[in-house]
């Protein structure tokens, strides 16, 4: 019998109308979800079809290698692309490790009680926060009152803040993922709880961690909001060299090119939209090769 | 090449020019002297290749692409001489946003599509802030309607504060002319915190920032250009570079101030016959900032080719006695002998 089609009435039954209904209802609910995939992905096309049709003519390697220029043809977004990497290693470096353990203390350590379990509900709602209130988190915090000034390292603060909520939650998920059997088992041999964690439950949630962590800063490249309010600068004449510098990033670059009157910039914007898309490809590949990688390690 | 002015002839130059400018301002044959003038060519007095520093700049977005420009050529400039270890940021937060920032000290330079108002002055002054004001280039706002619309071809300043007005604003057509078709009014302008829409209401509405409400804003003209492209019945206003990037989507409206219609255009926006709705543009400067090498010679090079580079972003440039004017007060303010142009104490 062939898969989705529902069984035919049994002989000697009359087919009621209950039956009837119910297979139609059944075929509406296909068609319903049948729809719901196709539009996304038609949206979807169609974005990438403007964006690439727009922007194919205007990517070139000048692009990838020059300042920032008034004049279309001159223009590139090299000083962002070293902004947008600066951002992100220092985004992962700090927001990497504290979310994996906090969400390891969550996890292994944390007694349930009311508590946690407000932590918890807390950290759910901070996922959901809109990224411009980090932004002004940012501004409030680090520029301002830690005077760190609009510099590198403010904006990967505020970065960091905008992915932890994410990584916790899906390191947290990762851990919950590994069966307790493994746990019992090494409880059973008179492991202490760090050694549990550190040899037997991490590597096992390794993959899905940083498939999670590799998705919140990749969430975390595109965002413009949060640093325009945070202090990246629209336009910079240097590329940072270190984390007290000013800096500029790709989003940020490109809106504003997208406010400049001459359609040429536009088209520069929607070149820079195709370079960021490469970046956000090149690193979601990197995360499922790390992921394939670990995850050949793990059997039980 | 650059060797060659040293401080010595830059002073002769500057009292050169300052006798011009004084001839100018005489009145002896004063337009003759004015039109054959050029700006100063950029001399530094620094060590171009010991730069270093960051220059902060913010504030309005139709003055930010001509302070960007100026940046991008400073840049290559020093990295010709050998330096290069400037960096010069600009942001875009609006005239207003930028003034705020400002006068409370965070940023050297203030890029403005209008005058500091009285309340920006009384901030400034608070927190001891004092500054130089230099016009850098001319801009005309454009008035534009569909391409579709076919009965708009003048507006009066009158006409205008009918639509534009924040007391029962017009909503109809037929209500600005007799003679226009039934039709609503859909308005297209800038966002609250530009310093176009303060420019605008104050020449229109005669206040600024009073407005009617009844208007769709956008802090991005390219949307502007949008909505009014795609809207039989609108009209907007915005910088004259957006109508000449996209006349193909837009029909231009001619004003009426007084002395009958003039369209903007870079001719009429420079001899000033486009009234209204032109504006010199503006960067401040704080005073303190000047007192650094890096800042002295990004204004030295701002002054000396603001001239030019205001066309290539497309704006009109300022008369070329405003930028020596604008170049004998920058260096009286770097030798310290020119007291501020705004508050000093208080």
């Amino acid at each position: 019998m062939t898969a989705g089609v529902p069984p035919a009435p049994v002989e000697g039954l009359t087919s009621t109308p209950n039956l009837k209904r119910r297979q139609s209802i059944a075929a509406i609910g296909r068609w319903i979800f049948i729809l719901a995939t196709a539009f996304a992905i038609v949206a979807l096309g169609a974005l990438a079809w403007y964006i690439i049709s727009r922007g194919w003519g205007a990517l070139s390697w000048g692009l990838l290698t020059n300042p920032p220029s008034r004049r279309p043809e001159r223009a590139g977004l090299n000083l962002a692309i070293y902004g947008t990497l600066w951002i992100i290693s220092l985004t992962v470096l700090i927001a990497f490790p504290m979310g994996v353990a906090a969400a390891i203390y969550l996890e292994e350590y944390a007694p349930k009680n009311r508590w946690t379990r407000m932590l918890q509900i807390n950290i759910s709602n901070l996922a959901g926060v809109p990224s411009v209130v980090y932004g002004l988190l940012g501004l409030g915090i680090f520029v301002e009152w830690l005077s760190l000034g609009r510099v590198v390292l403010a904006g990967a603060l505020t970065m960091a803040l905008l992915s932890l909520p994410v990584i916790i939650i899906s390191t947290q998920e990762a851990l919950k993922a590994v069966p307790w059997s493994l746990r019992e088992s090494a409880y059973g041999v008179g492991a202490t709880r760090w050694q549990v964690t550190a040899s037997h439950v991490l590597p096992a949630a390794f993959p899905a961690i940083l498939t999670g962590a590799i998705l919140a800063v990749s969430r975390a490249i595109g965002e413009t909001a949060p640093l325009l309010v945070a202090g990246a600068a629209g336009f910079v004449t240097r590329r940072p060299d270190s984390f007290d510098d000013s800096y500029t990033t790709i989003p940020i670059q490109l809106y504003n090119w997208m406010a400049r009157p001459q359609k040429e910039f536009l088209d520069l914007a929607a070149a820079g939209i195709i370079v960021l898309m490469g970046l956000l490809v090149l690193m979601n590949s990197f995360a499922i090769i790390l992921r394939q990688h670990y995850s050949k390690k793990t059997r039980w | 090449m650059l060797e060659r002015f040293t401080v010595q002839t830059r002073r002769t130059v500057v009292r050169a020019a300052f006798a011009l400018s004084m001839a100018a301002a005489i009145g002896i044959s004063g337009t003759v002297v004015a039109q054959e003038a050029t700006p100063l060519p950029y001399t530094p007095g620094n060590d171009l290749g010991a730069l270093s520093g960051t220059i902060v700049a913010d504030g309005s977005s139709t003055v930010g692409p001509m302070t960007e420009a100026v940046a991008e050529e400073f840049a290559i400039m020093l990295g010709d001489e050998g330096g290069g270890d400037v960096q010069v940021e600009v942001s875009i937060s609006g005239t207003g946003g930028g003034f705020e920032r400002f006068c409370a000290g965070e940023t050297d330079l203030q890029n403005a599509s209008r005058a500091i108002s009285e309340k920006e002055l009384a901030a400034c002054g608070e927190a001891g802030v004092s500054y130089f004001e230099f016009e850098v280039a001319y801009d005309g706002m454009a008035v534009v309607v569909n391409p579709s619309n076919d009965f708009v071809e003048c507006l009066t300043v009158e006409q205008l504060n009918l639509m534009w007005r924040a007391e029962d604003p017009a909503t109809n057509w037929n209500q600005i002319d007799s003679s226009f078709p039934d039709a609503p009014i859909v308005l297209y302008g800038p966002g609250t915190d530009s310093g176009t829409f303060d420019y605008f209401t104050a020449a229109i509405n005669g206040e600024e920032g009073v407005s009617t409400t009844n208007y769709s804003p956008s802090e991005d003209d390219n949307q502007l250009v949008q909505g009014v492209a795609g809207d039989a019945n609108a009209l907007g206003y915005f910088g004259l570079a957006y109508y000449e990037n996209n006349a193909d989507a837009l029909k231009l409206v001619a004003i009426d101030g007084g002395n009958g219609c003039v369209a903007p255009s870079p001719e009429t926006v420079g001899d000033g016959t486009y009234t209204p709705l032109s504006r010199p543009l503006f960067v401040y400067v704080n005073a303190e900032s000047l007192t650094r090498p890096e800042m002295q010679e990004f204004m030295r090079f701002y002054l000396a080719n603001a001239s030019f580079l205001s066309a290539d972003v497309g704006y009109v440039s300022s008369p070329a006695s405003v930028y020596l004017e604008d170049q004998i007060r920058l260096e009286a303010a770097i030798a310290g002998t020119a007291s501020p142009d705004g508050p000093a104490e208080g």
